[in-house]
């Protein structure tokens, strides 16, 4: 007789948890049903990111660095499931090697992106970079891993906690990297990923007053309400490409901090 | 320590030291009558046909009249500065970008005596603070970014920085000149036009930088000048010429300025309020913390968009450092800005001093105690007495919103936690002050102080070198250093 199969539920990944919308809602996706997030999911995602602000952002960088080499890890362990949920494994190979690359910025953004000060004066002034804080993107529609990795890899290296939207067409690439990232050490809320209609939660992300910066790169068509939702909170709007990859991508979910201290005996 | 002679219920004694009135001539600045426009390196009349009066905060005299530009004459503007883009700015040399530069650091250094009488006359700070901060803080900025006009690529190495065109400003009335040179120098070091329009109450300094920009012979509408109240900002928001709006000014205008912007291909950006913390730990130097807390909120009459506006104290130093506080107030001078021993001088215009009375009075009636040292103000002009409130819950108007003004709101905490969490409590996030004697400490909460600038053991510094901005709603983007040179370029990577 032959075994019947388990099959997966496809649901958030929220405050390092797997819940399913607190609406009950799904939708049907590349032939699954995937979870629909609410505004309610959306609200509690930025309330668990917030939560791990603090601890994410006063890591050590080379923790972090370990933390996004971590997730590499297990993309390439889980590599035939990303392949199944993306375009392939020339895809899941590039999301995996991206992922490597920015592991290997986070103790490296203060030196490159930062530095100390020649004042006038008799003091020390340094300038260092410091993330922002709770990052909403919402990712592009294609390709659904890559854009997603693409987008959400430079805000952690940076030190935010981030809340994205997956491609709402393709969403199941998000699940898979939401189990990615579940098993590498991650502290929960670090990174919360959300399947459902963009068009209904990035309104309420682009207004939310605890949500610090956002990421129109997947947004299709004017973006001009979204941005002035945005302008609430005097949030940072990020808009990039897919397929982007530099350190001036994790610079635009940073802020720069200066310090001064006189010199003297 | 001397005993502080006690008057009343816990008012130190007033000091009665007398001084010659010293005051610094006024004749040094040419005024014009009427001051048009400078558009094109010419000074031209408003097509308005719309003109207003400048008033002296400290006499309410009109010094001069000044242009109102309209919707036509900031289009003008613009297009002049269009075609100074395209027409030589964009295509010059960048060395000879940076010569212009350099001249005009040094024409402003030149000038410096009239630059500080016109800045004290126009918009009533202290002479001292003209001639020893904003005039020597503008030229070296100048002087600052002529140097990188011809290194952009070293600052941004294999990223081809290219200027974005014609930069769109539009600065505030409480450091006139300053905040002029912090926005025209860093856009046209990267290689862009300009269309600024200073402050409503404050455009005399500008209108004398004009006439620098014509002395350095700078090309014609590289630089146009276009003066008027918020409708003429309004303009220049709305044009559709402008490549770049960089603002300074409150966040509520910041805020109406971003959703006109929403949708738009104009790159922004933005230095707006604070509700700044300064925090004084128990084991600070408590003479220089006090020298500093009067300097963070009584320089430039507080108007200062980082005035450290909440004093933080740890409280078991509460009672003598306040002591010592309300003394060192008592000999704050207030007074002619043009007299070189005034501390404190005009409140800019007679709706900002409506503003802080305002605000002065919600704090009395929600409960707060109010402190102001005796003080024989002019009879002309717009004055407020230096105000310091104890007894003031985080909830209260005054510990939340900018006030913009000499007015001080002190709270307690016990821990360093508390402080961090009570600094950091405000949307804004501008600025922050350390005072300790302990080194690990000042990192410990340089790390926590969710702010752009934090002055740790000293207050209210500035350079040219030294990148300043806001976090959270204090804004966006740096002005300063290497990093503002970023707001003024695309990246052809």
């Amino acid at each position: 007789m032959s075994r019947l199969s388990v099959k997966k539920t496809y649901k958030l990944y929220i405050g390092g948890a797997f819940p399913r919308s607190e609406s009950g809602r799904t939708y049907e996706a590349e032939g699954h049903n995937v979870a629909r997030a609410s505004r309610k999911d959306a609200r509690d995602a930025v309330r668990a990111a917030r939560a791990a602000f603090p601890g994410w952002a006063g890591a050590t960088a080379y923790n972090r660095g370990q933390v996004l080499y971590r997730l590499a890890e297990m993309m390439e362990a889980r590599a035939a499931d990303l392949e199944a949920a993306c375009t392939g494994r020339a895809e899941v190979d590039a999301a995996i090697d991206r992922t490597v690359w920015y592991a290997g910025w986070t103790d490296k953004l203060s030196q490159v992106l930062g530095g100390s000060n020649p004042v006038a004066g008799p003091y020390f002034d340094f300038t260092v970079p410091e993330p922002t804080g709770v990052v909403a993107i919402l990712a592009p529609a294609e390709p659904p891993l890559l854009g997603l990795v693409s987008r959400v890899l430079p805000a952690l290296a940076g030190g935010n906690v981030v809340v994205a939207v997956a491609s709402e067409a393709h969403p199941v690439a998000a699940v898979e990297l939401a189990e990615a990232v579940a098993t590498s050490d991650f502290p929960a809320g670090v990174v919360n990923l959300l399947t459902g209609s963009a068009d209904e939660l990035a309104p309420w992300l682009a207004a939310h007053m605890d949500v610090n910066a956002i990421d129109l790169t997947g947004v299709e068509g004017s973006t001009a309400e979204l941005e002035r939702a945005a302008t609430e909170n005097v949030k940072r709007v990020a808009r990039s490409s897919a397929d982007a990859q530099s350190p001036y991508e994790i610079e635009a979910f940073l802020e720069y901090k200066t310090v001064w201290h006189p010199i003297g005996v | 320590m001397a005993q502080v002679e006690k008057r009343g219920a816990n008012l130190p004694a007033t000091f009665e030291w007398e001084y010659a009135p010293a005051p610094e001539a006024r004749d040094i600045v040419q005024l014009q009558e009427r001051y048009g426009l400078f558009i094109g390196g010419q000074e031209v009349e408003p097509r308005s046909g719309e003109w207003f009066g400048s008033v002296s905060p400290s006499t309410e005299e009109t010094l001069f009249e000044v242009a109102q530009a309209g919707e036509e004459d900031v289009a003008l503007a613009v297009e002049a500065a269009r075609d100074a883009f395209r027409n030589g700015w964009s295509e010059l040399a960048a060395s000879e970008r940076s010569k212009y530069l350099f001249r005009i650091a040094r024409i402003i250094q030149e000038r410096s005596r009239e630059l500080a009488v016109a800045e004290s006359l126009d918009g009533g700070k202290p002479i001292r603070e003209s001639r020893d901060v904003d005039i020597p803080l503008a030229a070296a900025h100048f002087f600052y970014y002529a140097g990188w006009a011809d290194k952009l690529e070293y600052a941004f190495p294999g990223r081809n920085p290219q200027p974005l065109g014609v930069a769109a400003q539009i600065i505030p009335w409480n450091f006139p000149l300053l905040m002029l040179s912090w926005k025209i120098a860093p856009a046209l070091a990267c290689g862009n036009t300009v269309v600024l329009k200073p402050a409503e109450t404050t455009p005399l300094s500008a209108m004398i930088f004009a006439d620098i920009c014509r002395q350095a012979e700078l090309p014609p509408g590289v630089v146009n000048l276009v003066t008027g109240d918020g409708t003429t900002g309004g303009y220049l928001v709305q044009n559709e010429g402008i490549d770049k709006l960089a603002f300074t000014g409150s966040t509520e205008v910041g805020k109406l300025i971003m959703r006109e912007l929403a949708g738009r291909d104009v790159r922004a950006t933005m230095e707006l309020g604070g509700k700044a913390a300064n925090i004084v730990f128990d084991d600070a130097a408590l003479d220089q913390a006090v020298e500093g807390i009067v300097n963070g909120i009584y320089f430039n009459q507080g108007h200062v968009c980082c005035a450290g506006s909440r004093l933080l104290v740890q409280e078991s130093i509460y009672e003598p450092l306040l002591e010592k506080l309300k003394r060192r107030l008592t000999t704050l001078r207030v007074g002619d800005p043009l007299d070189k021993n005034t501390d404190v001088g005009a409140i800019n215009s007679k709706a900002q001093l409506e503003k802080i009375r305002e605000l002065v009075a919600s704090g009395e009636e929600e409960g707060a105690e109010i402190f102001q040292p005796e003080c024989r103000l002019p009879e002309r002009g717009y004055w407020f007495v230096p105000t310091l409130f104890t007894n003031v819950a985080q909830s209260y108007r005054i510990a939340q919103e900018e006030i913009f003004g000499p007015v001080l709101s002190v709270l307690t905490f016990r821990t360093p936690e508390e402080a961090v969490e009570k600094a950091n409590n405000t949307p804004y996030g501008l600025s922050a002050g350390v005072w300790t004697e302990k080194g690990s400490r000042i990192l410990w909460m340089v790390e926590r102080l969710r702010a752009g600038v934090v002055w740790a053991n000293t207050y209210n510094r500035f350079d040219p070198t030294s990148p300043f901005g806001g976090y959270k709603e204090s804004g966006f983007g740096r002005e300063g250093g290497r990093h503002g040179l970023a707001p003024y370029l695309r990246f052809d990577e």
